[in-house]
């Protein structure tokens, strides 16, 4: 505990302003273009210009565990579930291969439940500095009462949230009335208050990158702090060509407003190789300021598992086995 | 550098591929290599290093092929070549299978040799040269397979010269030898000098693969060795790829010859950016456009084209991406731009970025290795089409730019060069995409894409960037001809006779220009004498300003390219009406310039061509490829443009119908030669054209003497090819003139044609240009 509050304090992470939003901007929501086969063509070839290795790929793993929202969002989660993942959350890497690269321990971003997990997860990192993220907002298809959607968010930030995950009203999208979705988020961000607000856009069910593209930044002029892909519940989640298509958004709106909005892959991405080509991805985009958790998270269970085996596999030479390390 | 510290930075750090492989096998060699001649290599002599661009370090003692050597390998060839043949397609396939097999086997091995000599980063030669000429093989084994039943009557060339560049070492011999030996010829192939190693990597395949000897023979060195190569004679037939400049050479040497020649050359291909454009996906195109392989490559989007509405948008999102472009040492796995080939290219590089003082120069805010042949990409703004660097290639990662405001400003932009390699054009709109792909002047066409290569898709220039087509379908008609061999061509004079009147009354024959008869500039006439030395009447004799003004006429009737292959046939089978009414009267002007009673059977041939071509006019279709993309390539058949043709001297009204009606049915405009010495059916079809509906300038016509006529339509810089059917021996004017802009040519070689025959898909494909549109789609 008293170690993970010195590293708080040894790598401050200066928190980038919150993104009061912007007028919504028609002309330049209807501007924007996404080619599709463009964007697969970049993202394909990615991995192949991109490579990290040895003492590299190590410390990029670390910093990708730095990044991931632990989450459990199971019907038959329970407190003691929640326990266990947060005690993972505290210490996600065995302190003996933290000794061997030389690191301070480390942290993963948050811990990510549904409202009824958050008082504990609360409670359980009191003191860590790990924020707890709830989803919210009728997750994961955000077809519940608009009324009711967001009185879950002022419930979920009153129990101690300090991150709101809400899930966009698809349809909007979908029947293009931008308008609608600017104001559904315009609402969501006020109700979250002080609570940073991630914009869970559903991407699998968008239709379009063109479509993905514009709702990133409606949700970005609406105020939203970080867009996210997906629920993990779509049929597809987080993918490269989406996510190329979102940070380009996100820098887009950086370049014109100059707030730095985060971004949230979430759903599919359970191994440390695909974990660095999102790392070189964001960098590559966003740049090097957009490698931190407070703009970039990963939304993912099982990561960590292959990312610890790899950084057991760099530090001995030997190929690792997930029962070596702690379950989450 | 320590994982905390990392952990911070956050930096890529080297990710290096291992040359252990590649070094050990230039070891094995001994460090020095011979050529590969009849199967086996030959003891290196005298000859030069070959280095490692980035690092300077010599790589390799290779030789310098002698004059004799270029003989013994050409002759090892031609002695291979009737077995080679005989061997049969399905034969030839299974080679062609197991060179691309083997290819696959040694990919590492080849991509990181590739790099060593060249200096392109290891992910190119992995990724793209690598992969592109194992596909190459895959695909031409497969054309071997099927050649016997999808191109009968189409036999081997014989012995193949080519000459590769430095560019894309590999993948430039597998596009000059794959499709060469699935045709049944056998090759002698020069590398470049800087990059001789892979082809030499690849003889060593050859012999695995069991070729058999004299099939495929490797000849190095400088330009002195492909120079002995295209003047050879026991060559056939010359590939080059490489700069314009000696492509224009080689049209030189070849003149006359024989030798059938196709040329892939220079470019400064336009990247169009339309203001409706997914503008990031166009800068990232850019990043493949001309910083692919340090922008060396011939169809580089060196040009880049905004619309002003996006210009400073768009420019100021390229600067960023530009900063982020990695450049150094080429076999590290995280690198995006690598060594310039040599430090000479380097120098040229520099000094024509140097005398540019126009537009704004930007450099990539990136580091460069302290040492080697590094140059920074490079951008150059606000240039004007009459700055030189809009028009000259540097051949290097350096990008001018300019704008326009209407897509019509657009492609006459894009248009404003001397080459037509490639284009590329970036818009969401399937409207402005699919009208202006066609407006370009370039063999190769990307729409939101850049840089997209495959065996299955043809790749080649217009205008100065070259002739001929590499892939394909349409790239096999350059290593095939048809099957038989040609009678000798006698020349045909004309009649002599006595002066006297003309019976009747006098009529003036003139020239035909731009749908009106014109008196001929210089203002002289010959008579023409039938068979019985009775005078028929007198033919102008045009001079070059005729020419001139037959081609300026040809070059305003553009609208003709535009109209519908309906139409064109609707016009071809109205001039056969016409002409047909008026049998009789052409048929007795045959025969009394000709003597015999011929006329009759020639002017039916003549009405039968024309409804040949009609027919032809809306059949000739395009094809659509099956590239590996999700997508399409679309090969386009289009209009080669202006054509001047020579006709039959022989054969004087179905000779220049036949010449003619090809032309115009695929959309091209003529100036035609009539026949020298019985000009006369020529004249009385004007009129027949004039009531044809043809509109003014398609068609143009000059009498007058072959050989003065051929030099200045060879010459002229405004037409796009010329045939020669005439009896006269022109062809190595010919072919020797129309170096100057590299127009496609026609000739006879002396050789006689039988005008009976209508051999449509020989004239069609002179008649014609492809374009390959590539369409990738998805949303």
């Amino acid at each position: 505990m008293t170690q993970t509050h010195l590293q708080a304090a040894q790598l401050p992470t200066v928190a980038p302003a919150r993104n009061p939003g912007m007028p919504l901007d028609m002309a330049w929501v209807r501007a924007v273009q996404a080619n599709t086969s463009a964007i697969e063509r970049r993202v394909a070839t990615l991995p192949g210009r991109r490579s990290v290795k040895g003492p590299h790929q190590a410390a990029w793993l670390l910093r990708a565990i730095t990044c991931i929202d632990l989450t459990t969002l199971a019907g038959d989660d329970t407190a003691g579930r929640v326990a266990r993942l947060c005690a993972k959350a505290r210490q996600p890497v065995r302190h003996d291969l933290l000794a061997a690269l030389d690191m301070p321990p480390v942290t993963v971003g948050a811990v990510c439940v549904y409202h009824d997990m958050v008082a504990p997860a609360v409670a359980h990192l009191e003191g860590t500095g790990i924020p707890v993220a709830a989803v919210s907002t009728g997750f994961p298809a955000g077809l519940s009462p608009f009324h009711l959607r967001v009185a879950e968010i002022e419930e979920s930030v009153r129990a101690g949230a300090a991150e709101i995950d809400i899930v966009i009203s698809r349809r909007h999208v979908l029947g293009g009335d931008w308008q609608a979705l600017y104001d559904e988020m315009r609402a969501f961000r006020a109700a979250c208050g002080e609570a940073h607000v991630k914009a869970i856009l559903a991407t699998g069910e968008l239709g379009s990158l063109r479509n993905v593209a514009r709702a990133s930044l409606v949700c970005m002029m609406a105020g939203a702090d970080f867009i996210k892909t997906s629920t993990g519940k779509e049929s597809v989640n987080a993918t490269l060509p989406v996510t190329l298509s979102m940070v380009r958004a996100i820098r887009a709106y950086h370049a014109r407003t100059g707030v730095a909005v985060g971004y949230k892959p979430a759903g599919g991405i359970s191994k440390a190789r695909d974990a660095l080509i999102y790392l070189a991805l964001i960098k590559e985009e966003l740049g090097d300021a957009w490698l931190r958790p407070a703009l970039f998270r990963f939304g993912a269970s099982s990561l960590l598992g292959d990312i610890e085996r790899q950084l057991e596999h760099h530090v001995s030479g030997y190929y690792s086995a997930g029962h070596r390390h702690a379950a989450g | 550098m320590q994982v905390r510290e990392i952990f911070e930075t956050m930096a890529y750090g080297p990710a290096p591929e291992s040359a252990a492989e590649a070094l050990a096998w230039l070891v094995d060699q001994g460090g020095r290599l011979g050529h590969f001649i009849d199967g086996a290599f030959t003891d290196p002599g005298r000859g030069f290093d070959t280095c490692n661009p980035a690092t300077g370090e010599v790589l390799a003692h290779v030789t310098q092929a002698t004059p004799d050597e270029v003989a013994q390998a050409i002759d090892a060839a031609r002695r291979a070549q009737p077995r080679w043949e005989k061997l049969g397609g399905a034969g030839r396939a299974r080679y062609l299978y197991a060179l691309a097999r083997l290819l696959q086997k040694h990919a590492r091995l080849f991509a990181v040799l590739e790099t060593l000599d060249n200096g392109k980063p290891i992910r190119e030669s992995r990724d793209i040269d690598i992969p592109l000429a194992q596909r190459h093989f895959y695909f031409h084994a497969g054309m071997a397979q099927v050649m016997d039943e999808a191109l009968s009557g189409r036999v081997a060339i014989g012995v193949c010269g080519q000459i590769v560049p430095w560019n894309f070492p590999l993948l430039m011999l597998a596009w000059k030898i794959a499709p060469a030996l699935a045709m049944g010829n056998t090759v002698v192939l020069k590398p470049a000098e800087y990059t001789p190693l892979t082809a030499l990597l690849f003889a060593d395949i050859c012999r695995q693969a069991g070729l058999p000897r004299g099939v495929v023979n490797i000849v190095t060195g400088d330009g002195a060795v492909g120079e002995a190569i295209v003047a050879h004679p026991g060559i056939d037939k010359i590939a080059f790829t490489g700069s314009t400049e000696v492509g224009r050479a080689i049209r030189r040497a070849t003149a006359g010859s024989g030798k059938a020649l196709t040329l892939e050359l220079g470019g400064k291909s336009p990247y169009v950016v339309f203001e409706d454009a997914d503008l990031d996906s166009a800068v990232e195109g850019l990043v493949d456009a001309i910083w692919l392989n340090q922008g060396q490559v011939c169809c580089a989007g060196s040009r880049l084209l905004v619309q002003e509405s996006v210009a400073a948008d768009f420019t100021a999102r390229l600067k960023a991406r530009m900063d982020r472009l990695r450049v150094g040492n080429p076999l590290d796995k995280c690198i995006d731009v690598g060594a310039i080939v040599d430090p000479a290219q380097h120098d040229r590089i520099t000094r024509m970025v140097e005398a540019n003082t126009a537009g704004t120069v930007y450099r990539a805010a990136t580091d460069l290795p302290a040492t080697g042949c590094f140059y920074a990409p490079t951008l150059i703004t606000g240039l004007a089409p009459a700055d030189p660097l809009m028009h000259e290639e540097i051949f290097g990662p350096v990008l001018v730019q300019t704008t326009f405001r209407t897509p019509a400003e657009a492609v006459a932009l894009a248009n404003d060069s001397r080459y037509g390699l490639a284009a590329t054009l970036w818009t969401e709109n399937i409207n402005l995409a699919l009208s202006v792909a066609p407006q370009l002047a370039a063999g190769v066409v990307w729409i939101n894409a850049t840089n997209l290569f495959d065996a299955a898709a043809g790749f080649g220039g217009q205008r100065e960037s070259g002739f001929g087509r590499e892939g394909g379908w349409e790239g096999l008609a350059a290593y095939t001809r048809p099957a038989g061999t040609r009678a000798k061509l006698t020349q045909v004079s004309a009649t002599e006779g006595q002066g006297g009147p003309v019976e009747g009354i006098d009529r003036t024959a003139k020239l035909y220009v731009g749908g009106r008869q014109a008196r001929p500039d210089g203002g002289y006439c010959r008579a023409v004498y039938g068979r019985s030395g009775k005078i028929l009447g007198h033919a102008p004799l045009a001079n070059r300003k005729d020419v001139r003004n037959a081609v300026e006429a040809a070059r305003g009737a553009a609208s003709w390219a535009r109209t519908t292959g309906h139409l064109r046939s609707q016009i071809l089978y109205y001039i056969a009406e016409n002409l047909s009414a008026r049998a009789g009267e052409f048929a007795a002007r045959l025969d009394a310039m000709q003597g015999g009673r011929r006329g009759a059977a020639e002017v039916e041939a003549a009405v039968q061509r024309l409804f040949t071509y009609a027919a032809w006019a809306d059949k000739y279709d395009g094809q659509v490829h099956g590239v590996p993309i999700r997508g399409i390539a679309m090969a386009v058949k289009e209009p080669v443009g202006v054509i001047g043709a020579l006709c039959s001297d022989e054969a004087p009204l179905l000779g220049l119908v036949s010449a003619m009606a090809p032309a115009l049915a695929m959309g091209n405009r003529v100036v035609l030669v009539a026949s020298e010495p019985y000009p006369l059916a020529a004249t009385d079809f004007y009129q027949v054209l004039d009531t044809s509906d043809v509109p003014a300038g398609v068609v143009n016509i000059l009498t007058g003497a072959h050989a003065d006529l051929a030099p200045t339509l060879a010459g002229h810089l405004d037409v796009d090819a010329v045939w020669s059917f005439s009896s006269s021996d022109l062809s190595a004017t010919i072919e020797d003139l129309s170096a100057g802009n590299l127009k496609r040519t026609w000739v006879n070689y002396g050789l006689a044609r039988d005008w009976t025959r209508a051999d449509s898909a020989a004239f069609l494909a002179a008649a014609t240009e492809i374009k390959n549109i590539w369409v990738p789609y998805g949303e």
